[in-house]
């Protein structure tokens, strides 16, 4: 399981060990400021990111920043 | 002075009636004290004793519940109490609703005070803690003896009219009823002693007991990506537009299951989100930014993983108790795990 989330310290308290911190409360995966394409972009960056988090071996809880 | 009246209600199995197989029959009044009323009646001494006990069995209450009410209450208001009891119901699920249902009805219609007994996680708690005083028991009748002792304390406060304290003083499950009073030292005060008892290692009693989050420890890695098969879940409440399931807006009692099955896209005219505690105007304009259909889609069609799957599971993450949230996804994975999910990608507002 990954965590895709923006407030992190809270994913942290609550135990998820794979962490994807993401752009804001409201919009998680997206941003209104940007064109559609550029939307999409940047949640294709965001998910990937996931995808190679749950491809990832950890132990114990990390946050994937990049 | 003469003994306080009280009227007992225990459920077919306390009654030594029966087991499940006797959890249908309607309600009964006996004469006296039945089963553990006989316990109650030995700590109430001198000041009350159980005048009559109504039995009825647990199925037969929670299917007819209104019924059941009316003839219940007939029955009990013919003894004239003074005061009324249920149970105790430790974990079990019907009895307590049963207790705490024939409690809230005898409170608001014979205008007596009423309490009941039993475990906290027992599903009549949550439904009735507001408006019944239920003293938290054991999970099993093996806690009988000190459900009794605490019922009885209370019981025989309310019959004098004493003030009733606080849940932690007297037993009874926290109804989130918040009472202000003024402290004697002030917050600050409080606050610095309790960092200084931190910091040298003292014991010391925290004002506001935090809920304990468990851990786990963390999964391997996935092998082969682009193999398999990967679940959305979200508790950005994303649903259908129109809620079908009415997930509430916030402290969710539920969550829903839905079908993506030749869903590409999550639009403006298919889907929103039902949670109260984040702006939901950019969620109802593109869902996707909440959960990532659109790409995870592209991804199975590119072959970046094997497959989504059919289903995702969303709720309502605000407000929504930790016991909640964690009965939730224990139902939904069992799904996931029969289905060979191997990865959940879950977002949060």
């Amino acid at each position: 399981m990954v965590h895709m989330c923006t407030i992190v310290p809270i994913s942290m308290t609550v135990g998820a060990n794979r962490i994807v911190p993401t752009v804001a409360i409201p919009f998680p995966l997206g941003n209104p400021e940007l064109s559609g394409e550029e939307e999409k972009t940047l949640r294709r960056g965001l998910v990937e990111r996931a995808l190679r988090a749950l491809a990832t071996e950890v132990d114990g809880q990390t946050v994937f920043e990049n | 002075m003469s003994k306080k009246r009280v009227v007992h209600y225990i459920n077919q199995f306390f009654a030594q009636i029966g087991g499940e197989e006797m959890a249908h029959v309607q309600p009964e009044y006996r004469e006296g004290p039945v089963g553990p009323g006989l316990a109650f009646n030995a700590s109430f001494g001198e000041h009350a004793e159980i005048v009559g006990t109504v039995i009825c069995g647990d199925s037969y209450f929670n299917e007819n519940m209104e019924e059941a009410k009316a003839e219940l209450i007939e029955m009990i208001d013919a003894a004239k109490p003074d005061l009324f009891i249920a149970g105790p119901a430790f974990n079990a699920g019907r009895y307590g609703v049963a207790c705490g249902a024939i409690a809230e009805a005898v409170q608001q219609q014979l205008n007596i005070p009423v309490l009941t007994g039993m475990y906290e996680e027992n599903p009549g708690a949550d439904m009735y803690k507001t408006n019944v005083y239920i003293i938290s028991t054991r999970n099993s009748a093996v806690g009988m003896r000190d459900a009794v002792k605490k019922m009885s304390a209370l019981a025989l406060k309310m019959l004098r009219d004493d003030t009733i304290g606080s849940s932690i003083e007297e037993g009874y499950i926290p109804q989130g009823i918040r009472v202000n009073l003024f402290e004697k030292e002030r917050g600050s005060k409080r606050a610095v002693d309790m960092l200084l008892k931190k910091l040298k290692g003292e014991p010391f009693t925290t004002e506001y007991p935090m809920p304990d989050f468990d851990r786990v420890d963390p999964r391997p890695a996935v092998k082969d990506i682009s193999k398999a098969k990967i679940a959305l879940v979200t508790s950005g409440g994303i649903v259908p537009l129109g809620n079908p399931d009415h997930i509430e807006s916030s402290s969710a009692t539920k969550y829903g299951k839905y079908d993506l099955l030749g869903v590409d896209d999550l639009t403006q005219a298919t889907y929103a989100t039902a949670h109260g505690g984040y702006d939901p105007s950019y969620a109802n304009a593109d869902a996707d930014r909440v959960l990532a259909l659109d790409t995870l889609r592209e991804f199975e069609a590119a072959g970046k993983i094997g497959s989504l799957y059919r289903y995702f599971f969303s709720t309502v993450g605000n407000g929504t108790s930790v016991k909640s949230a964690k009965a939730f996804a224990e139902d939904f994975s069992k799904e996931l795990i029969k289905e060979n999910v191997q990865a959940v990608i879950l977002t949060s507002t």
